[in-house]
């Protein structure tokens, strides 16, 4: 008998960026410089918050609506789509995605985000969505800006929108971001350039998938997130699936 | 070469400094969800004694810093989680304690705030003994790479501190302090006092789990 039914798989932290990359330079003071502690899976982390259809309005995971004011948000119209999988292969369903991105011109609704570029009036930047049964998501939005930002004196970020994901487990969350196939300004990346393996790298680009574009509409982009996955043995209940 | 056929999960990113926008955006400058998400994890139906749990979270310099998202996590007032994993069947699901809720440092003050109940002890794992009241606490922010997950304890749960299965492994045990929240009352108000310090003296004690 497993001693915690429903343990996650180890996480491989060598597709994982380390705490400290001296290259992004607000880790420098930001990582912790002992070691983590081993712990074995408890019922804490095998267990999560249940999210349901009642928790997302209608419009939560359409960004060219969501905040349209006088009009539609100006920029690439785009729709992202993909499946939230465990490391099994196995498709999560009902996974909470959340999503933001920055404008057209690189700019964020934020109080603190001073870039020049203007702040669209119709365009919010932030979205969310539950999976489906097989664990798909889907969202549209316009393609967001390059922008500069305070690393070293030329920084800039390549275009990308941050995805937030939370599965069944506590110990699944996780925060990341999706780049565009294609952009020049993606080798250059401090921030991406943070994870040392280049496949883990290469999977955070997502590519043109132009099945999936509607056409004299929108461009169409599939980005897969895998989360991690969970024992499995002979004595395990069902927990979600069929 | 045969290889299993495993799937490698996606690599983290730091959450940046403008994460509230998606995940708090209130907190951003604007309201966009007609349900957000928040840091109030009670309702007037829920059951338990109502905490605030109140703290900010240091930098290696000792700076507070005003721009982490923090999630928390818990079992109810009986120590039963809102899941279908939890096996403890003999304990009560509270319909209104979800259990969970998240919160943004203050871009001024740097604190963060939690109103919520304190949670019941937890069965450990098989073989193990019962984890004592706990709340678990996974905080991302800019310049830190992938999300960092710690717990809560209650200071004032001296005997069953002493016998969790999971302070008990932390070694020197003078680190297991990090973990503890302080209880005080302010007017009628049980608030629970809960620094994290990401670096340096007192370094929080964060797992890979």
């Amino acid at each position: 008998m497993p001693s915690q039914p429903f343990e996650f798989f180890q996480r491989d932290r060598t597709l994982q960026p380390p705490a400290l990359t001296p290259g992004y330079k607000t880790s420098v003071l930001r990582s912790p410089r002992l070691a983590m502690l081993s712990l074995q899976n408890s019922l804490s982390e095998v267990t999560g918050p249940v999210f349901g259809h009642g928790d997302i309005g209608a419009l939560d995971h359409d960004l060219i609506l969501n905040y349209a004011k006088t009009g539609e948000p100006i920029g690439e119209r785009t729709i992202v789509h993909g499946r939230v999988l465990d490391e099994t292969g196995r498709g999560i369903p009902n996974a909470l995605v959340e999503v933001w991105q920055a404008n057209a011109g690189g700019r964020y609704r934020h109080k603190n985000d001073t870039y020049l570029a203007p702040i669209d009036p119709n365009f919010g930047g932030c979205g969310r969505m539950l999976t489906d049964a097989e664990g798909r998501y889907v969202f549209r939005t316009v393609k967001p800006g390059a922008y500069p930002f305070r690393n070293q004196v030329n920084s800039w970020r390549p275009a990308h929108i941050h995805f937030a994901l939370s599965g069944h487990g506590f110990a699944q969350r996780l925060i990341t971001q999706m780049y565009f196939e294609g952009d020049p300004l993606i080798r250059h990346d401090s921030i991406l350039n943070t994870i040392p393996d280049a496949a883990a790298r290469e999977r955070l680009v997502a590519l043109l998938d132009m099945n999936a574009a509607v056409p004299l509409d929108s461009l169409a982009y599939r980005f897969d997130i895998v989360l991690r996955g969970r024992r499995q043995t002979v004595f395990e209940n069902k927990l979600y699936g069929n | 070469m045969t290889q299993l056929t495993y799937l490698q999960e996606t690599a983290s990113q730091t959450a940046g400094p403008y994460v509230h926008i998606g995940l708090i955006p209130h907190q951003a400058g604007f309201d966009i969800f007609e349900k957000p998400f928040s840091n109030v994890l009670t309702t007037q139906e829920t059951v338990g004694e109502r905490i605030i749990i109140e703290g900010r979270v240091f930098d290696g310099t000792g700076a507070p810093c005003k721009d982490i998202l923090l999630e928390i996590w818990q079992a109810n007032a009986a120590g039963r989680y809102n899941h279908p994993a939890d096996p403890q069947t003999d304990k009560p699901i509270d319909p209104s304690f979800r259990g969970w809720g998240r919160a943004g440092t203050d871009f001024t003050t740097g604190l963060f705030r939690f109103d919520t109940i304190k949670p019941g002890p937890v069965i450990g794992r098989s073989g193990h003994r019962m984890m004592a009241p706990h709340i678990n606490v996974w905080i991302a922010a800019r310049g830190i790479n992938t999300g960092l997950q710690t717990r809560i304890y209650f200071a004032d749960e001296t005997d069953a501190n002493a016998a969790d299965p999971v302070l008990r492994i932390i070694d020197p045990p003078q680190r297991r302090d990090t973990l503890m929240a302080r209880r005080e009352m302010r007017a009628d108000l049980v608030v629970y006092v809960f620094d994290i310090r990401l670096q340096g003296d007192g370094e929080t004690v964060f797992f890979d789990a």
